[in-house]
């Protein structure tokens, strides 16, 4: 779009259940300003034309995943697009697809969470003492570190969600954020969480209605691979079911440098406060 | 509740199975002209039907004219056992393999649960019933076959 653009238009499906029986659309005007984000022109719509718009957002620096919507057919976080990205002078923004709506462009996420919590994402051990009073740090290396560090750039935005022609289709199924959420704790050294997760993951709600589709890793605005965590985990299942899966012990607690010497200009770190 | 986990890795195993099972199908039906193997089509010249004359029979030799499907190489192939355990493992494979993909395909229309019950015990009884069905058939065709030889 060329930036000579005075102004822009916002098509945006409007919800209030209060009010409302049906979603409906309304368009506005505003005025344009090179750089802008659809997050901004949210802003002014509010400010120049519908003080009742609702949406959420937080950081607006595609960290807190908040303001995540659909804009022009594609679930992305508001505060991360700019409209000149969108090579169109019309914004369209309806909220996130797959979710029932809150009101306006507010999904109603809660559902996803309480998936992603039933499939314990967090370090499962036994040494239940070591893990809420560590003594050190466990023992992981860098390359068992690259198994799952780009699973943990997941911001939870639901965007992937949203992309998701099995979710949209099976109210069973946990979706890609759970699903690859459970993967990367399954690969995390640190964790023994496996047998534990496995409860869920094998039956409905695991990931084996996932055709593959691959919109998941098309939209996240992170980068992240879910697709590819869901595969991963296919796999990783069918060995368990053939007795091949390798169990491995969490990583052990690391031992502290015995040869390191402290340099004198390094002063002691301070007492723990939490 | 391990029944989805149980269900794909058979679902991966039976795609094996076809993959191994039809390469020896292409192999045996039609790549006779690329890869002559004899155990595959083992009837020799003399076993050819000298009926069924081809068009280029003239500008060929006798043993480009054994095909696959002619009767001395079919009757050849069928009274083998090994064969027919193949047909029925093959037969077997793409059911499983064929259906279980086809229940994906109807739970992706959302149906209710007692609708799933029933769509997963008609698949199965569908495919028991065409899996009894083909097996009958294989273990036919070899008593055939044998008594054809005798
Ligand atoms: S406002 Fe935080 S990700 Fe957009």
């Amino acid at each position: 779009m060329s930036t000579k653009f005075e102004n822009i238009s916002y098509r945006i499906r409007r919800f209030d259940p209060e009010r409302d029986t049906a979603p409906h659309w309304e368009e506005y005007r505003v005025p344009y300003t090179p750089g802008m984000t659809v997050l901004e022109g949210l802003w002014k719509v509010k400010e120049l034309h519908s003080p009742t718009l609702a949406w959420r957002s937080s950081c607006r620096m595609g960290v807190c995943g908040s303001c995540g919507m659909l804009i022009n057919g594609k679930p992305r976080l508001a505060c991360n697009t700019q409209i000149a990205e969108l090579s169109s002078d019309t914004v369209v923004v309806a909220p996130l697809p797959n979710f029932d709506i809150v009101r306006d462009l507010v999904p109603e996420l809660a559902p996803m969470f309480a998936s992603h919590q039933a499939l314990m994402p967090y370090v499962i051990r036994e040494d239940v003492e070591e893990r809420e009073h560590p003594t050190n740090e466990f023992f992981q290396s860098a390359h068992e570190l690259e198994h799952y560090l780009q699973f943990t750039y997941c911001i939870k935005c639901g965007c992937c969600m949203a992309a998701c022609p099995t979710f949209a289709t099976d109210a069973l199924y946990s979706g890609p954020m759970p699903l690859g959420q459970a993967h990367r704790y399954n690969s995390d050294t640190r964790d023994g969480g496996f047998a534990a997760r496995k409860q869920m993951l094998v039956g409905e709600p695991g990931p084996w209605r996932c055709h593959y589709a691959g919109e998941c890793s098309r939209v996240c605005p992170k980068g992240v691979d879910p697709a590819k965590a869901i595969q991963l985990m296919k796999r990783e299942l069918v060995f368990d079911y053939l007795g091949l899966h390798k169990t491995k012990c969490p990583a052990n607690v690391a031992g502290k440098p015995t040869d390191g010497k402290r340099r004198d200009n390094i002063p002691e770190a301070p007492p723990h406060t939490v | 509740m391990m029944r989805d986990q149980k269900l794909w890795a058979w679902h991966l195993i039976a795609g094996a199975v076809i993959l191994v099972l039809l390469g020896v199908h292409m192999l045996t039906m039609h790549m006779e002209g690329v890869i002559r193997i004899q155990s595959l089509n083992p009837a020799s010249v003399e076993h050819v039907d000298k009926d069924r004359v081809p068009q280029t029979r003239d500008q060929k030799s006798d043993e480009e004219d054994i095909h696959p499907i002619d009767w001395a190489n079919v009757r050849a192939r069928g009274v083998r056992t090994l064969y027919m355990a193949s047909y029925i493992f093959l037969l077997g494979a793409a059911l499983f393999h064929g259906l279980y993909g086809l229940r994906n395909i109807l739970f992706e229309l959302n149906p209710a649960v007692w609708l799933r019950k029933t769509l997963s015990a008609l698949l199965l009884l569908l495919g028991l019933g065409l899996f009894v069905y083909g097996a009958w058939a294989a273990v036919m065709a070899r008593a055939i076959a044998r008594a054809w030889k005798a």
